[in-house]
């Protein structure tokens, strides 16, 4: 059974409507104007070409780890250590960059290639710890984040310090052979890794609708025992997710070191990893819809730093506008639920089994079962 | 305390758990409600207690109604249930344990509880220091706490579900005494919820019987075994007639087994299954069947001992493993397992299929195919659990292999109507000339003597082996599932 058209342009609507009603409340609170705020954000993403071009090198990274997110999410796995699997793989890049000398065009594909093992190697780690320890993947997801990210830090104030000392912030900036090149000085986007999206893109979205993998993570993820009954290797898939998400993760943490800030430093994933996840939990596993709502994301975080510029505000309340939309989306999502549930609420007429077995000679009777209701 | 229930329904989805019971139970006196698994029983007295409300029906107590679906007014009228699982509180103590399942207002704090419990202990025999955690407790240890309790909640009318399931002889010669005592002494109403016959016998005095959601019987004990085994059972049919398979090598070997599962062990066993036989476990609910079904087919591994499909070792291996070597196990509950909800027909077929890329017009034409040849009432695009109970049992008897080696079966027909259940067995029997052996559970003894070439009888983790199935009758059968093996 399936909702009315009306009803469904209505679920989609009408949460952002209210998350922006509720964001606008909040504006008028602070004392400011809604309409000058989303005007300001507006202008702050798409003002000009450097403005396009940042909020473009936010939605590459970001829409990598979602991608890799849809993955799990299908497997009905809470993947939040993609946060520490971006971190992994900007280390691995930063240390293929920081140790190879080697020509671009076979440095770049190194580089990547070896975040995304990083990436999948973290994601690994998440897995086995799910599959074969019992640690549920929040738990173990937040523990690798921290990991990762002090020893980012670590390696950052030790090892990898830039010749000035100790204490920076950063490592020195990577030699530029090893750097992805600008698109062009009016547009400076990474082409190199818009072409690995786009691929990334469209071949999660045949592994996920025209394989048996894919199918394999839909089932695992809607319910691990019948699937396993089924013949489906339900260890292996679910390692299988992790890696992969894992792998999309890193090559979006090889973007942020190789082209947004050309070194490692500090906070290098900007979040991106807790940031995919609320995609992926607007948007569920439809890999195709990720890049419109992380452009979303992507353009109203990155216009939000006009904020303080123009009206002095913080642009924290980007990240305000975006956690009331997703909590907005999951609530109307759960009374969708109840809606539909109470359409098909109707009253079941008791079964004539009973009635049936003495008019008949049975050869089998059937009892009713008391397991159904437990 | 006279309680009567007055033309009770219910109904869960399409099965009539309990049509239209009308009992009363009084004061003094031990009753037993005795049932197959699936009878109602429990439902009934979830009901009674107010765990779950009735459809129609009302229940009386001392002649003022019962509001339905409350247990704490159920508790307020002086109606108790021991669940199967104690409603305890692990991380507690025993005493707070103890306070803190009383009601609020009627609660007894500090030293009066301490007194209360201890002195209700005593006078009951029950070993429990007040400081223990509840973690640490055995079950009958958490059943004790729970009869504590509800006595000191001035209960009058005490449900005991299966409450000798998992309890050690001791434990349960206590249990005994006391429910006898409340009974006999003190003028409560003990109904105990058992399919445990010589727990009846021993202790109650009188019986009510339900089948398949009705009440057929009320007796006066004492009665013997053969008498509620006839009520538990209905008559007994004629026997089936059916083609004869000749038995080929065993394809399924267990050799000196021992099984170890929560609350049942089955001790070094061994167990040919032969290529083309259909052998039947029968057994009350718990006996051991599940777990022998299971451990078969990889699922539970063996506490010790060897099993051998088609005479490779298979001790130690997956469920995966035994599938490759082709023996499926199928579980009572569908869609708990075995099949995947939110997924259609057509996933499924795909899922159980070959290749790396999914065709899907491919696996909708295979699916079609298979939807009309298993009379399945359900399009590919359908989602399974769209489907009825037993175009879902069709569908999963769709899915399997063409000639598995062994079908493991919990209760195949469970929930199914008469032509589903026989034309699953035709399924079934018609892949044996193939020299698929099947082994499969049913609370159904006709059902079991119909279809088995040998049946093997489990009670309370003990295996008794009928070798020719077409020379029991029920009435033998039922002895021998209640414990009385020769």
């Amino acid at each position: 059974m399936k909702p009315g058209l009306p009803r469904r342009i209505a679920f989609g609507v009408l949460p952002v409507v209210a998350s922006l009603l509720i964001t606008s409340v909040l504006i008028l609170l602070v004392g400011s104007s809604p309409v000058e705020v989303f005007k300001t954000i507006f202008e702050g993403a798409f003002r000009n070409s450097n403005a396009f071009a940042s909020v473009i090198n936010f939605w590459i990274p970001l829409t990598l780890v979602s991608i890799g997110l849809t993955i799990t999410f299908s497997a009905g796995l809470w993947n939040i250590g993609a946060e520490g699997q971006v971190i992994m793989g900007a280390l691995f890049a930063s240390w293929a960059a920081r140790t190879f000398v080697l020509p671009s065009p076979i440095m770049l594909p190194l580089e990547v290639a070896l975040a995304a093992l990083g990436g999948a190697l973290w994601g690994f780690v998440v897995g086995i710890l799910r599959t074969r320890f019992g640690v549920h993947e929040i738990f173990g997801g937040v523990g690798l984040n921290a990991i990762a990210s002090v020893f980012a830090i670590y390696l950052i104030s030790g090892p990898w310090q830039p010749p000035e000392g100790g204490g920076a912030q950063a490592t020195a900036p990577f030699p530029d052979y090893a750097l992805i090149p600008d698109l062009s000085p009016e547009l400076p986007i990474g082409l190199f890794a818009l072409i690995i999206l786009i691929v990334s893109i469209f071949v999660v979205y045949f592994a996920l609708r025209g394989t048996r993998w894919g199918l394999e993570l839909k089932a695992t993820g809607k319910n691990p025992r019948s699937a396993l009954l089924l013949g489906v290797p339900t260890t292996r898939v679910m390692l299988s997710a992790f890696m992969a998400c894992g792998a999309l993760a890193g090559i979006a943490g090889s973007y942020r070191v190789l082209f947004t800030y050309d070194s490692l430093r500090q906070g290098i994933s900007g979040g991106i990893g807790y940031l995919g996840v609320l995609i992926v939990l607007l948007i569920g596993a439809r890999p195709l819809w990720v890049p419109v709502i992380s452009f979303l994301f992507a353009a109203i975080l990155a216009g939000s730093t006009r904020l303080r510029i123009s009206l002095q505000l913080d642009q924290s309340l980007a990240g305000i506008l975006q956690g009331t939309l997703v909590l907005i989306v999951l609530l109307s999502n759960g009374l969708r639920q109840r809606l539909l549930e109470r359409g098909q609420e109707k009253p079941v007429p008791p079964q004539q089994i009973t009635t049936t077995m003495e008019m008949r000679q049975p050869t089998v009777t059937t009892a009713p079962t008391e397991t159904a209701h437990e | 305390m006279d309680i009567a229930l007055q033309h009770i329904s219910k109904h869960f989805g399409a099965v009539q758990a309990n049509q239209d019971i009308s009992v009363s139970f009084h004061g003094g006196r031990i009753i037993g409600i005795l049932g197959e698994n699936g009878a109602g029983k429990s439902t009934l007295m979830k009901i009674l207690s107010g765990f779950q409300p009735a459809d129609s029906g009302e229940i009386l107590v001392d002649g003022i109604p019962l509001k339905a679906g409350n247990p704490l007014a159920a508790l307020a009228a002086g109606i108790g249930m021991l669940q199967q699982d104690p409603l305890d509180v692990p991380s507690f103590t025993i005493i707070e344990d103890f306070i803190y399942g009383q009601p609020p207002g009627r609660r007894v704090n500090g030293r009066a509880a301490f007194t209360l419990f201890r002195e209700t202990c005593q006078r009951f025999g029950f070993d429990l220091d007040p400081d223990m955690p509840v973690s640490q407790l055995s079950i009958g240890q958490r059943q004790q706490l729970e009869i504590v309790r509800l006595l000191a909640l001035g209960v009058k009318t005490m449900i005991l579900d299966e409450p000798t399931t998992g309890i050690s002889a001791e434990q349960k010669s206590v249990l005994f005494n006391a429910l006898t005592e409340l009974a006999h002494s003190e003028g409560l109403v003990i109904l105990l919820v058992s399919h445990k016959l010589e727990d009846v016998i021993v202790l109650c005095d009188e019986a009510i019987v339900l089948r398949a959601g009705k009440l057929v019987g009320q007796v006066e004990m004492p009665a013997t075994t053969a008498q509620l085994v006839s009520l538990m059972f209905g008559q007994v049919l004629a026997p089936q007639t059916r083609s004869i398979v000749p038995l080929g090598e065993p394809s399924l070997k267990l050799e000196n087994v021992t099984l170890k599962g929560k609350r049942i062990t089955i001790e070094n066993f061994t167990l040919n299954i032969r290529r083309g036989e259909v052998v039947g476990l029968a057994g009350l609910d718990g006996s051991g069947q599940e777990l022998l079904l299971r451990s078969v087919a990889g699922l539970t591994r063996l506490h010790h001992g060897a099993v051998y499909v088609n005479d490779r070792v298979m001790t130690g291996r997956a469920y995966r493993d035994f599938m490759a070597a082709g023996v499926i196990f199928s579980a009572a509950g569908r869609l708990e397992e075995g099949l995947v909800s939110g997924l259609t027909l057509t996933e499924h077929t795909a899922l159980v299929g070959q290749g790396a890329v999914i065709q899907w017009t491919a696996e909708r034409e295979r699916t079609a195919a298979r939807i009309q040849h298993f009379n399945v009432r359900g399009k590919p695009e359908s989602r399974i659990e769209a489907l009825s109970g037993g175009n879902q049992q069709r569908f999963l008897m769709a899915l399997l292999p063409e000639t598995p080696t062994l079908l493991s079966l919990e209760q195949p027909t469970r929930g199914l109507d008469v032509d589903s259940a026989r034309y699953i067995w035709e399924q079934l029997l018609s892949r044996r000339s193939q020299g698929t052996a099947i082994l499969f559970t049913s609370p159904d003894l006709d059902e079991v003597v119909a279809y088995s070439d040998r049946i093997i009888v489990c009670y309370s983790g003990k295996l008794f082996e009928i070798a020719d199935a077409s020379r029991v009758t029920i009435d033998e059968l039922g002895r021998l599932i209640g414990g009385a093996f020769p």
